[in-house]
């Protein structure tokens, strides 16, 4: 769109804040690579969930009560009473598992094309940032109900902090507002809600100002050298992008009015009790992995005891603490581990199949997570755990240096053309 | 600064010295100011007084069996009181020297041997150890199991086997009278 086919208010406006040139050259004209294929549709997508779970919520505050007394009363009036009020929780409830699934596929999608090597680290690590972002509101989300889940959701992850040598039961106190899980802590646990959403909003805001200075990765991993190499982002990837937001609203829209509570927990509809834990306390599925790792330290497990010296060092109990968030943290660094001139792993088959098996023990984890801690799936657990911290400190690494990858081709042109001729 | 520190006069250096003086003052009281500013944000967090007014909790040991435990509610937590048997402060007195990942005699966990008072809250990931009520399962040595990730716990409350890292935790509490207790 030039100045010339503006209106004369929009010219006016631009003139002064120059929004509209703003958005026609990052969402017109902006260059993107021929090639991509759907796997880069899960960035837009998750874009478009944040703003789902943004309406969702601010309307679900207009109704929720946080107060201990109140709320598990207030969120079944929202569901019983409050006109179109099942509709809109059940929306955000099984959006928050969307929103997971989506950037899981999204990050995938990153660590399969080598999204994340130069000159896109900063873009990378600010994604690892929104993602540590969303945990923390998914988390203090899942507690405002103030079901059996919740409480005791909560109990356990505030409790980790206890493993903080000298200080960690003040800092337990700090965070509570008192010597349990009580009323303080529901308090600011909304208030974090609410805030947290828009914190993410803008490190979103940076992660398309990052990406939009060296444009998309592709999946064959070279630059767009020529125009030959791109279209404009109108209408080729707004359509695209459109089409793809259909079918995931299908999946979407099959939980919310089939299986609304697919991904929740039974207890969780049981209002909150301080003197009775569940038998079995889960986390929601898109934290089991971390749950795992978190797990696998156990005081009699070899690895821990050679990690802390026999124990000298540290607690098992801080060591799975420091495991687990270590486990998200280390992806920051991957930009660095990844020793490769080569982005895609289709031209790296080694990494390729080493990416796979990351993922097959990424879902192991998750399994692992949701079963009790005993036997054979702790000892699958810590396996996987090993395999986790092994993946990205060794194997990646190593084979990144060893592997040689195969010729990509000379562009992203040449690259449709030798598929449409060959 | 350097460079002209070394080309300048005496006078001029002196100048040099004062502004980093002032530079350097005024950044710290400015650090002292902000951290100042920052600590109501910080200490707002912590409990309120009217939290810590309901800090204690009177309970009469009278209505407890022999071998009968209850659960009671301070600061929000479960207390576990349990009348125990002799045979349970046998099996506690002879497990002080038992292999325990926290060291702690019997004796030193209880005011009246008869009397066990402790938080109710494992001391892994603060759930509620089992075995307080008839036919909850005890564990392994007789005194409390916490389901969420298998620690038990000895009829001392004592850490025994599993994860959490130490005994169940002995609150503050004074006998008022031989069946009346004041915890915290």
């Amino acid at each position: 769109m030039s100045d010339k086919q503006m209106h004369p208010v929009m010219q006016w406006i631009d003139y002064r804040l120059p929004i509209f040139t703003f958005l026609n050259h990052e969402l017109h004209e902006y260059p993107t690579p021929k090639n991509l294929n759907y796997w880069w549709n899960f960035g837009s997508l998750a874009g478009i969930i944040l703003v789902i779970m943004l309406v969702t919520g601010i309307v679900l505050a207009m109704h929720y009560t946080a107060h201990v007394d109140l709320a598990f009363g207030s969120v079944e009036r929202i569901m019983r009473d409050v006109n179109y009020g099942w509709l809109i929780r059940y929306v955000h409830m099984n959006g928050a598992s969307m929103f997971f699934i989506i950037v899981y596929i999204h990050m995938l999608r990153g660590l399969y094309f080598g999204s994340y090597q130069a000159p896109r680290e900063l873009l990378w690590m600010i994604g690892v940032l929104i993602l540590l972002a969303m945990m923390a509101t998914a988390f203090m989300g899942y507690v405002l109900p103030w079901g059996q889940m919740s409480f005791w959701g909560a109990t356990v992850i505030t409790n980790l902090f206890s493993a903080i040598p000298w200080v960690g039961d003040d800092i337990v106190t700090l965070l509570w507002g008192g010597f349990s899980v009580d009323n303080p802590l529901l308090n600011r646990f909304f208030s974090l809600h609410y805030l947290l959403p828009f914190v993410i909003i803008g490190l979103v805001v940076l992660h398309i100002v990052a990406l939009h200075q060296h444009g998309s990765n592709n999946p064959i991993g070279i630059d767009m050298k020529t125009d030959q190499d791109s279209v404009p982002f109108h209408p080729y990837y707004t359509v695209k992008d459109l089409f793809g937001l259909g079918a995931f609203l299908i999946f979407f829209a099959f939980f919310v009015f089939f299986a609304p509570n697919y991904f929740g927990e039974a207890d969780n509809y049981i209002p909150a009790d301080a003197l009775q834990t569940p038998a079995h306390i889960v986390p929601e599925w898109y934290f089991l992995p971390y749950y795992a790792i978190l797990r696998a330290f156990t005081a009699d497990w070899f690895v821990y005891n050679i990690l802390s010296l026999g124990g000298f060092i540290m607690t098992a109990k801080l060591m799975g603490v420091l495991a687990m968030f270590a486990s998200i943290l280390l992806l920051l660094f991957l930009p660095w581990l990844d020793g490769s001139k080569v982005k895609s792993s289709r031209f790296r088959p080694v990494h390729a199949m080493f990416v796979w098996i990351f993922v097959l023990d990424c879902i192991v984890l998750g399994i692992c997570g949701a079963k009790p801690a005993e036997g054979m799936w702790l000892i699958i657990g810590q396996t996987a755990t090993v395999y986790y911290f092994a993946h990205l400190l060794f194997i990646v690494p190593i084979v990144s240096r060893l592997e040689r990858p195969m010729m990509p081709p000379e562009s992203i042109a040449a690259s449709i053309t030798a598929k449409a001729t060959g | 600064m350097s460079d002209n520190a070394e080309t300048a006069g005496s006078a001029e250096f002196d100048e040099k010295t004062r502004r980093d003086f002032l530079f350097t003052t005024t950044a710290a009281v400015g650090a002292v100011g902000a951290a100042t500013a920052a600590w109501p944000f910080i200490d707002q967090m912590n409990p309120a007084a009217d939290t810590l007014a309901l800090s204690s909790t009177e309970v009469n040991l009278e209505p407890i069996a022999e071998g009968q435990s209850i659960t009671v509610v301070w600061r929000g937590k479960p207390v576990f009181i349990r009348h125990r048997t002799t045979a349970e402060i046998e099996a506690a007195q002879k497990d002080d020297k038992a292999d325990l990942p926290d060291p702690q005699a019997d004796v030193d966990r209880v005011q009246n041997t008869k009397w066990l008072v402790m938080v109710g809250v494992c001391t892994h990931f603060g759930c509620i150890p089992l075995g307080n009520k008839s036919g909850e399962s005890k564990g392994e040595f007789g005194g409390w199991f916490c389901p969420c990730h298998g620690s038990h716990y000895d009829t001392s409350g004592r850490i025994r086997k599993g994860p959490a890292p130490k005994n169940l935790e002995v609150p503050g509490y004074k006998f008022l009278s031989d069946m009346q207790i004041r915890i915290g």
